[in-house]
């Protein structure tokens, strides 16, 4: 059972604050509601951009990094279609810095063109690294376009093309940040050895000034449920075929989720599962093969992904795992894998619970999906799952028609 | 409301240094000694045995990471998925790993759980039996997997430095090829199994909520077993630092399709017991070895040619080296490489400015908190030591040169070690 304190600032911020007195750290996390589905389908990776931006200096304060750094303080984010984040670790003692330069950037960026220019630079090649050029890379670039036809879950966090990156303009940068980096748009939560006193003074004095900002009433294009089977054949120069498959599922706020999740963990939740025995070691038809569950805050995803060894066809493998999905639907989980599942899934949850910075992330979710008591509340949402749940989700969930496949082949 | 100061950094406060919680031994009645640190607040332990039995101890390529992959794959009374439904069942996870120069199985659980995980453990490590059906799944999906790594430019330049640095034969430095997993055979891999997972030079480092009840469960589980003579099969004086490349030069794989180029530099240094190491470890920081370095400054935030850039100090039990490396667009990889030098010749000619320095010992000084913060960090600070042959004196040594070095000794320590005539420099890509 983790504790904390919540308070709301006139400016909207919400503040959480959970003590851990084991550590001589602090963690501060600052989490804004929002991520590559806030961007225009017009100029996407923007958020992602944005992220990077945040380190090139606010308003009173030149450059981010160096004063973290001279405090013994170290920092990082990440963006993700949902949301975007940013934590430090810092030793107590220099706690005020952090306020201090976080607040700094909540109130307002430089803005400075050289930053933009560079940032623009780094972002092409983290572009170019991680999707374009390493095998498989681009899977997601064309797997997005196929499932989602409306929501803005079409595009990467990354962008849709290299040319949105290299074509933003400061002007979009600019409203972006008057749009979405305000407190009422933030969820701050501090981790560590500290008190809920000098939380409250520092929260006051760094953050309360910041004026509150616009309202954002999200209001995203509902993806339609889809009625027909989806494929996509390409070539690249890989080694192997390798078949990816993607089915629609609910979001990470439905209580389902948990079910889903639980059915991902049957399958390949390490050398016990179902899709590593079967598939794996007994046909020997994949090299490597995974399925999980997307964690998204608006309908999501289900993948399988698998790369097929020599001597199968995608028809042979695509057959396979159908047959796998089947067992699921005609037959109840036994009592005993569920039980496995959800052991260890219990334990997870207590190891992440050793450490401030996951504690922290986790309490920022929990809060953006509502109330962050849930963090305390995993995993008896997860011992509830039955396996009547599991049949119906995977009935639900693994139809042909729902299903939208990639088949990325070796050219020879 | 008070009127606040947004121009300036509040008070700087120094960075007292928490006590690092030392490792207590005891020896097990077979002598293997357990080194435990009792620290956290979840009733959680890890208990991980460490053989002699890594990279530098393998006969041949490869046949250490089969051994310690194959030790989850099946005993004469378990199969693998037997091992993992019940490793699974109790909320337990199971790593076996292997290093430049050992290899561990380890185990995460709860400490309710041991009596049921530990059993499991105890015989993976002394009864796995590697059969051919196993083997045969492993040694295709790993070779398979080593074929689409081949394909990357980071991956092939990470092993080509290491056969610069060290030779192609030498344990540290042998380039893996398709070859080796041809020629890899199950009984090499199972021979070594046997000889070197019940040695006399196995330790065991327990860490998280150690009891007295957790060290009688290690006691019955592990206390047991005969330890068996083994000499390891490389002969430190035999390898020396390797028959790499004594000199400087430049070397290209040539990739025709790159987006970018992989870039190392680097060359043969010491290992952690050289004096020289921690004050190295200060002047790498300040060159490469955080997001604020020079390297990051110039070459990601000033020219944007890359997504990162780093340098390091490697220390490996029987030797070490100072790498740079990074991933750059293939148009600017020339510029890149001329930004490298620029970043090396001024660290060599300029003394680095007061500021700075104070700000990397601070900043050192909080990465050496967060560094043993927790009960794994701290088994991890203990291994840190106990390869190179160090007592904990080594991290007050570190601290202590972190508070005390002067300018002048880095600029020395960086003509000294490193001469950019003595660099191996490789582009994997194009040049």
């Amino acid at each position: 059972m983790l504790q904390f304190q919540k308070f709301t600032l006139d400016n909207g911020l919400r503040v959480i604050y959970h003590e851990d007195r084991s550590t001589p750290l602090v963690c501060m996390n600052i989490l804004y509601d929002v991520g590559a589905r806030d961007e225009d389908s017009n100029r996407t990776g923007f958020a992602h951009l944005f992220e990077h931006l945040m380190f090139g200096g606010s308003v009173n304060i030149p450059n981010y990094d160096e004063p973290l750094q001279r405090v013994g303080g170290e920092n990082n984010a990440f963006t993700s279609n949902d949301i975007t984040n940013y934590y430090l670790t810092v030793p107590t003692a220099n706690l005020e810095t952090a306020f201090w330069l976080e607040s700094d950037r909540m109130l307002s960026l430089a803005f400075s063109e050289k930053s933009f220019e560079v940032q623009r630079n780094v972002v092409i090649e983290e572009f170019k690294q991680r999707y374009l050029n390493q095998p498989y890379g681009d899977i997601w670039l064309l797997l997005r376009p196929m499932v989602y036809k409306a929501h803005p879950y079409l595009w990467d966090t990354i962008g849709k093309d290299i040319s949105h990156i290299a074509e933003a303009k400061m002007e979009d940068v600019k409203a972006f940040f008057k749009k979405f980096y305000c407190p009422n748009n933030a969820i701050m939560v501090l981790a560590g050895n500290t008190s809920l006193d000098e939380v409250k003074r520092l929260a006051e004095k760094w953050f309360a000034p910041i004026p509150k900002g616009p309202d954002n009433k999200r209001n995203l294009p509902v993806e339609p449920e889809q009625k027909e089977f989806r494929s996509l054949t390409v070539e690249r120069e890989v080694p192997f075929n390798a078949i990816y498959q993607t089915y629609r599922m609910c979001s990470r706020k439905d209580k389902e989720f948990y079910v889903v999740d639980l059915l991902s963990d049957i399958l390949s939740d390490g050398n016990s599962s179902r899709l590593y025995n079967e598939l794996v070691k007994n046909k020997k038809m994949f090299s490597e093969l995974s399925a999980y569950a997307d964690d998204s805050m608006d309908k999501g995803m289900f993948v399988i992904s698998g790369k097929v060894l020599d001597g199968f066809t995608l028809e042979q493998a695509e057959k396979a795992i159908a047959e796998e999905l089947d067992k699921l639907k005609t037959e109840k989980v036994q009592e005993k894998e569920l039980q496995k599942v959800q052991n260890k899934i219990e334990a997870t949850l207590e190891f992440s619970e050793m450490n401030i910075m996951n504690k922290a992330l986790n309490f920022a979710i929990a809060e953006l999906l509502g109330d962050a008591d849930q963090v305390n509340k995993e995993a008896e949402k997860y011992l509830a799952v039955t396996t009547d749940q599991m049949q119906q989700q995977a009935k639900q969930i693994f139809r042909k028609e729902n299903c939208s496949t990639l088949y990325y082949l070796a050219k020879n | 409301m008070e009127v606040i100061d947004r121009k300036h950094s509040p008070k700087i406060n120094e960075i007292k240094q928490a006590e690092i919680i030392r490792a207590s031994e005891f020896r097990l009645k077979n002598n293997i000694p357990v080194y435990h640190i009792n620290a956290g607040t979840q009733d959680l332990v890890k208990i991980e045995l460490l053989f002699p039995a890594g990279m530098w101890q393998q006969p041949s390529p490869l046949v250490g990471s089969a051994a310690s992959a194959m030790l989850q794959e099946g005993t004469s009374k378990r199969s693998s998925k037997e091992i993992a439904e019940t490793v699974d069942y109790y909320g337990a996870f199971l790593e076996t790993n292997i290093t430049h120069d050992y290899a561990s199985v380890a185990i995460y659980s709860m400490n309710k759980h041991l009596p049921s995980v530990l059993p499991v453990v105890k015989e993976i490590i002394n009864d796995s039996v590697f059969s051919q059906s196993e083997w045969d799944v492993y040694l295709w999906n790993k070779k398979q997997a080593f074929i689409v790594n081949e394909k990357k430019v980071s991956v092939v330049s990470r092993k080509k430095f290491a056969e610069l640095l060290f030779g192609n034969e030498h344990p540290y430095g042998h380039n893996v090829s398709e070859k080796d997993f041809d020629e890899l055979k199950r009984q090499d891999a199972f021979d070594f199994y046997k000889k070197s997972y019940t040695a006399k030079d196995t330790i065991i480092v327990a860490s998280g909520n150690v009891t007295d009840a957790t060290l009688k469960f290690i006691e019955k589980y592990f206390g047991s077993t005969p330890a068996s003579p083994f000499l390891s099969t490389s002969d430190s004086k035999k390898w020396g630092n390797g028959e790499g490349e004594k000199k400087g030069g430049t070397h290209l794989v040539e990739k025709k399709d790159a987006l970018q180029s992989a870039i190392r530099i680097g060359k043969i240094l010491f290992t952690k017991e050289h004096p020289d190491y921690p004050a190295m470890l200060v002047l790498n920081t300040i060159f490469g070895g955080y997001f604020g370095s020079r390297l990051m400054a110039n070459i990601r935030e000033d020219k944007g040619y890359t997504y990162g850039i780093g340098s390091g100090m490697v220390s490996l039990s029987h030797a070490g080296y100072f790498t740079i490396s990074t991933e750059v667009g293939a148009d600017v990889t020339k510029d890149a490489v001329k930004e490298i030098y620029f970043e090396l010749n001024k660290i060599q000619t300029e003394k680095v400015s007061d500021s700075e320095l104070a700000l990397v010992r601070n900043y050192m000084l909080g990465t050496f908190l967060r560094s043993i913060d927790g009960p794994f960090a701290l088994a991890d600070r203990f291994k840190g030591i106990h390869f190179n042959n160090l007592g904990y004196d080594y991290y007050e040594r570190y601290v202590e040169t972190i508070r005390s070095i002067s300018s002048g000794k880095l600029m020395e320590l960086a003509n000294k070690y490193w001469k950019k005539e003595d660099m191996i420099e490789l582009v994997v890509g194009k040049k």
